[in-house]
């Protein structure tokens, strides 16, 4: 594996790369603790613009907003996508299997101005046909949401049930289990970290996105990225370096409770393993 | 002489399971496909039919397409004014190249960039490997806005990365990076090359260095083994994650108005203008629709890679 190090271009292209990804969330980081308004000029280590941003009520409401769809919508998209994988993995062929697996994966890569402007259009005919959904707002938001949550969850857990060693299941079902008791007693935890994942995923999308929600939001209904957004286009400011700074720890936090999840996962099969080749 | 009557029970108590088992095979697979049905395939309907009525001043803002005249004939008006006007008015035009040039550029360059990462990781050892692979997960974790804003700070005129230049004496202008279309290509590129690495990884890992060590012992020297043994073993992995950065590219609206000038017109922008500017929900559709078209062939080849890949993963095993 020397040789792995030993290659320079490689290494360089690594830490370019890496470079390009990280400094500009180091800078901002740094200067979310700038003390003065400007923010080229270094005036000074100082934790006020946090002080700030906990007295700023426009970005608190907001953050609440987005709180209460993330968690509605990382819920109803895990469980969505989790069904959407199994049909998929394992059910075989079924009628309409080909659109159903296109209709999981365009909204992956559809732009988010056709999905909000599409989303937008059938809210407004359905008001009119039938008199649901009132408006626009938060339930609106949320359903557009798990909408395309629920793709991503599908992809991630297409990929574990693929993975998965069937044969415990099999030997349950052997056993005289019920598909749905298997289902629950063993496929629901072997599967766990990756039901962690895709609802940590779903909720850090929904919570991210500013381009679908503008779509469907109504007067009363905006959300962080929205409030956010409004303030960028004026300007770069120090609150929202704080904001931003204090979003950056909380992803990396989830992100890094999901890899220690998914590791104390592995480790314990391993040992599993080796047990009953011990036996 | 009754003993055939457990058996027959049985049997039926077993069809009764295999039914019960049949339909709740059928729930799993019909809420996800209603749901998406409702709320995924049937909104792009509406954009259709809306992109054929015309803008009024109301709610909702447009026409219906089908109306009932005094002697209840049923009357269907399509208005193709929408899309003379994307042919006539050479805004959208430049709109829809501006678009396909700038993501095509920003694609290429993350390729670029993507390709030496994810082979390098692909190459790690397994501990280092599983570090770099979360360093490249980490971002796309983080908030996209809050990405791009980072660049905003350091592109602006008055931003860090002028400032720096200046007093070192490097440069005597500011340099407008943001407000041009270099700004808005670093910003994809940035956005996106998560989305390059992880499919190039993905294939670049399941490579058998085998066939590397069998070029290398033909006598095969590393750039020419690199070019036709590796490269072409990759391509579904440089494709799928081309795909997954032109595509949502072409369409972006946050990047090129933050980091943009106020004329990078890219499509994104054109339609979202259209409706929040211009409130004209038909036109907003019609650009919808031909976006739609451009990207029609590149989707379809995106999922027909995705569809590949899971059933070769299930016949791999064994």
């Amino acid at each position: 594996m020397t040789s792995w190090r030993r290659n320079g271009f490689l290494i360089t292209a690594l830490g370019f790369g890496f470079a390009f990804l990280y400094v500009p969330i180091f800078l901002l980081i740094l200067y979310s603790f700038n003390g003065g308004r400007l923010v080229t000029v270094w005036a000074g280590f100082s934790t006020k613009w946090y002080g700030e941003l906990l007295h700023n009520e426009q970005l608190l409401g907001a953050a609440w907003i987005s709180l209460r769809i993330a968690v509605t919508t990382a819920s109803f998209a895990t469980v969505l996508g989790t069904m959407a994988a199994l049909a998929m993995v394992r059910f075989g062929r079924f009628g309409g299997r080909t659109l159903f697996s296109g209709m999981l994966s365009a909204p992956l890569v559809m732009p988010e101005v056709i999905t909000g402007l599409a989303s937008l259009l059938l809210f407004v005919s359905m008001e009119r046909l039938l008199g649901w959904p009132e408006g626009r707002g938060v339930t609106t938001i949320t359903i557009a949401h798990i909408t395309f949550c629920t793709a991503y969850v599908a992809v991630v857990m297409q990929a574990r049930l693929q993975d998965m060693d069937r044969s415990i299941e099999e030997a349950a079902m052997d056993l005289g289990a019920r598909p749905l008791k298997v289902f629950f007693v063993i496929t629901i935890p072997v599967i766990a970290p990756a039901l962690v994942a895709g609802w940590l995923l779903s909720f850090t999308l929904s919570l991210d996105d500013l381009v679908i929600a503008s779509f469907v939001s109504g007067p009363a209904s905006s959300t962080l990225p929205m409030v956010v957004f409004s303030s960028i286009r004026l300007g770069v400011s120090p609150e929202i370096n704080a904001l931003a700074t204090l979003l950056v720890v909380l992803a990396t936090v989830a992100i890094a409770a999901v890899g220690w999840l998914q590791v104390r996962q592995e480790r314990l099969s391993t040992r599993l393993a080796q047990g009953a080749d011990a036996d | 002489m009754n003993a055939p009557a457990p058996v027959s029970l049985r049997h039926r108590v077993n069809q009764a399971r295999l039914r019960l088992q049949a339909s709740g095979q059928r729930l799993v697979i019909a809420v996800p496909f209603g749901w998406l049905l409702l709320f995924f395939l049937l909104p792009f309907a509406l954009v259709l039919k809306i992109s054929f009525a015309e803008f009024r001043i109301g709610i909702p803002p447009f026409t219906d397409l089908v109306t009932f005249t005094d002697q209840a004939y049923l009357r269907v008006t399509l208005a193709f004014s929408n899309y003379l006007r994307m042919v006539e008015d050479r805004q959208y035009l430049v709109a829809y190249l501006n678009s396909l040039r700038i993501a095509g550029g920003s694609t290429l360059i993350a390729l670029l960039i993507g390709y030496p990462m994810a082979y390098a990781i692909a190459r790690a050892p397994k501990g280092p490997r599983a570090v770099l692979l979360f360093l490249v997960v980490l971002p796309f974790w983080t908030s996209f806005l809050i990405r791009v804003y980072a660049w905003v700070g350091l592109l602006k005129g008055n931003g860090l990365i002028n400032a720096a230049l200046l007093s070192l004496g490097i440069i005597d202008q500011p340099l407008l990076i943001a407000g041009s279309d270099w700004g808005v290509h670093i910003g994809i590129v940035y956005s996106y090359l998560p989305f390059m690495i992880l499919p190039l990884y993905a294939t670049l890992e399941k490579l058998d260095p085998s066939l590397l060590e069998a070029a290398h012992d033909l006598g095969c020297r590393p750039w020419k083994a690199f070019l036709t043994v590796t490269l072409p073993l990759s391509m579904p992995g440089v494709i799928a994650g081309c795909m997954l950065v032109f595509i949502p590219a072409v369409g972006e609206f946050v990047i090129p108005e933050l980091l943009g000038g106020a004329d990078t017109f890219m499509i994104g922008r054109v339609l979202w203008n259209e409706f929040f500017l211009n409130r004209d929900w038909p036109v907003a559709s019609a650009v919808a629709v031909v976006m739609l078209v451009l990207l029609v062939a590149p989707i379809m080849l995106f999922q027909h890679l995705q569809s590949r890949e899971a059933p070769a993963k299930t016949e791999a095993r064994p």
